[in-house]
């Protein structure tokens, strides 16, 4: 009971915000500068009268209100709108590029989590030893290379020198692979672009659960697993990671979202057909309607993966139902 | 026959000054069945004998020499796997402040039957159902299995930490101050609590306290620290009735009694000395009325006077 409450406030506080961000959304291409039937219609020819025509099919005729509510009711109907330069519905555009990105990011994130936790936690339980000094080091210096850097620097290494991956793109261009090969074939393109990824957050995820387990170490419940006579693998696993974890779901949720929108940076050096990309050719080509759809799904990735984090607190952390005191 | 004996035991805290002598040559049994309270102020070593013979000193403390014999086996040249079989088991510790000592993201129930899988290897049920068993000993009813720590009360989780001590029938258990910084009501409850337990148990245990009316109530034998040293021991009845020792005589003298007659307390003048550096002679003669020029000079042994023992030029 107490648990379906708390879904509930958590639901209807992220379907509030989504609201927000719709409205904010749209304001915001409301009084960025220029007419956007003049953006589709660069060619002066065009006569005013046309023009206006336009204004009134698009609806742009209509006061601010009015456009809103439009602007709503097709976006209720999973209509987000006319892309200027691709000539397609914003939807199908974007429908085209997020499963690549959903791949790489997916993938990149799961390998970051999972190496950072495992390292993160032998450092932080060995904590002062040569094998945490040396995890130590190696993470703040990944932590500190941007992706981009970290991304031409494999390719360089990896693609150019040694020849083992390729330079970019998702699949081997005509090489009518299908099935088992094609996936294949994508999975050795995503290499570079996910390792670029992984390096970088793999830092961060190793000094978060490091510095979180380093200070469950000090907690008296840890003295109390050790009283018991418990094997100092279950003491860890059991009593010292399962606290120590808390503030790394917390990351990943927020990491999750900002990925989704800083893959941009490998999307563009490992020219990776994704959403990243996208929104570098929509911001290029002016295409507002495109931009404007691609930052509802960010804003809205943002809030899902914060709602999906909150919901799984709830069930590792039971101080959180109840509103007691985190410390 | 004494369940542990402590003998020659020297902790040393190494600190930049030069080593602080926080159990200095400190020598106590404790026999089947029999309650021994350990007491003294803060810093006199209480704690640190404790984790001793838990081997819990950790970096900066040091054992430096001694032997901890716990059923006629030194504890101190056990290896780590054969602690972990008595940790818990046999040889078990509440401490002080419970707050923090129960795992936050643990039932109650979880956590004291993870205490009896681990040594008893039996299956989920039945240590289940053994934990549940053990609430119903400590007064917290069955039903609170399932509830984690933040949703019991400071005594209740304390409680639960006696539970978990208690699961495995210890042979021997430490109270580590177990009552300290809970209010008074919840104090007599849980010494009610470990009184009941002492019997029903059969319990063989260390009772650590800065309270002497607590210790009275709990423990047969009594051990009087001051700074590292043991000044006095003697059971309980006759330590109270007959202190010999200044120190001994100070602490009682300290404490308001409630039956006995109404008198003005006297606080010990001065504080503890600092253990990097502690006074020659006697370690308590810069704070005792009685001290003469041998206390200045020469440590007092443990001599044994009417009954107890005691550590002390002065005492005939």
């Amino acid at each position: 009971m107490k648990t379906l409450i708390f879904a509930l406030k958590k639901i209807s506080g992220a379907i509030v915000t989504i609201f927000a961000i719709v409205i904010a959304n749209f304001v915001i291409f409301r009084v960025s500068p220029g007419d956007p039937i003049r953006m589709m219609f660069r060619d002066p020819r065009v006569s005013a009268e046309a023009l206006q025509r336009m204004r009134v099919k698009f609806g742009l005729d209509k006061s601010m209100w009015g456009q809103f509510v439009d602007y709503f009711k097709q976006l209720m109907h999973g209509n987000l709108g006319f892309s200027f330069w691709q000539k397609r519905p914003v939807l199908d555009v974007i429908g085209d590029r997020i499963v690549q990105t959903l791949i790489l990011v997916v993938t990149a994130l799961v390998i970051a989590t999972i190496l950072g936790i495992i390292l993160g936690a032998i450092s932080g339980w060995k904590s002062g030893s040569k094998t945490d000094r040396t995890i130590l080091s190696v993470s703040l210096v990944l932590y500190s290379v941007p992706t981009f850097a970290m991304g031409i620097l494999l390719l360089l290494v990896f693609g150019y020198v040694l020849l083992i991956f390729p330079l970019g793109g998702i699949s081997s261009p005509a090489s009518g692979f299908t099935g088992f090969l094609y996936a294949k074939d994508v999975l050795w393109h995503m290499v570079l672009p996910a390792f670029s990824i992984v390096l970088w957050y793999v830092g961060e995820y190793i000094l978060l659960t490091r510095s979180s387990m380093v200070e469950v170490m000090d907690q008296d419940y840890i003295v109390t697993a050790r009283a018991k006579g418990l094997r100092e693998s279950v003491i860890m696993r059991k009593h010292a990671l399962r606290n120590a974890l808390l503030p790394v779901v917390t990351l990943s949720g927020v990491n999750f979202a900002f990925a989704i929108a800083g893959v941009i940076e490998a999307e563009t050096v490992f020219s990776w057909p994704g959403i990243g990309r996208l929104t570098y050719d929509a911001v290029m080509k002016r295409d507002y309607p495109l931009l404007q759809g691609i930052f509802l799904i960010f804003a809205v990735s943002v809030v899902l993966a914060n709602l999906l984090v909150d919901l799984i607190y709830s069930r590792i952390d039971p101080r959180i139902k109840t509103g007691a005191a985190h410390d | 026959m004494a369940i542990l004996e402590i003998k020659d035991l020297k902790v040393h805290y190494l600190t930049k000054e030069g080593p602080a002598l926080a159990v200095d040559s400190i020598n106590f049994s404790v026999k089947e069945n029999k309650t021994v309270g350990l007491i003294g102020e803060s810093g006199c070593g209480k704690t640190t004998t404790a984790r001793a013979i838990m081997k819990f000193v950790k970096e900066p403390g040091k054992i430096m020499g001694g032997e901890i014999i716990f059923k006629g086996r030194d504890i101190l040249t056990m290896s780590d796997k054969e602690l972990r079989t008595l940790r818990g088991a046999e040889l078990t510790i509440v401490r002080q402040e419970a707050q923090n000592a129960l795992n936050p993201v643990m039932t109650i129930g979880d956590q004291i039957a993870e205490v009896i899988r681990e040594h008893e290897h039996i299956d989920k049920r039945t240590a289940w159902e053994r934990a549940e068993n053990q609430l119903d000993l400590v007064g917290i009813s069955h039903h609170r299995a399932k509830s984690f720590p933040h949703e019991l009360s400071g005594g209740m989780r304390q409680r639960g930490m006696i539970a978990i001590a208690t699961a495995c029938n210890p042979d021997f258990i430490i109270m580590d101050e177990p009552i300290t910084g809970l209010d008074v009501i919840v104090q007599r409850q849980l010494l009610t609590l470990i009184n009941d337990l002492r019997e029903k148990l059969n319990l063989t245990a260390l009772f650590i306290a800065h309270d002497l009316s607590v210790i009275s109530e709990t423990c047969d034998d009594v051990v009087v620290m001051y700074a590292g040293k043991i000044m006095e021991k003697a059971d309980v009845v006759s330590l109270y009735k007959h202190p010999l020792h200044p120190y001994t005589q100070a602490l009682i003298n300290s404490y308001p009694s409630i039956r006995g007659e109404k008198k003005n307390l006297v606080s010990i003048p001065g504080s503890p000395p600092r253990l990097v550096s502690p006074p020659k002679g006697c370690r308590f003669h810069p704070r005792c009325s009685f001290a003469i020029d041998r206390c200045r000079e020469e440590a007092p042994e443990i001599r044994e006077v009417d009954g107890h023992s005691v550590a002390c030029h002065i005492v005939k």
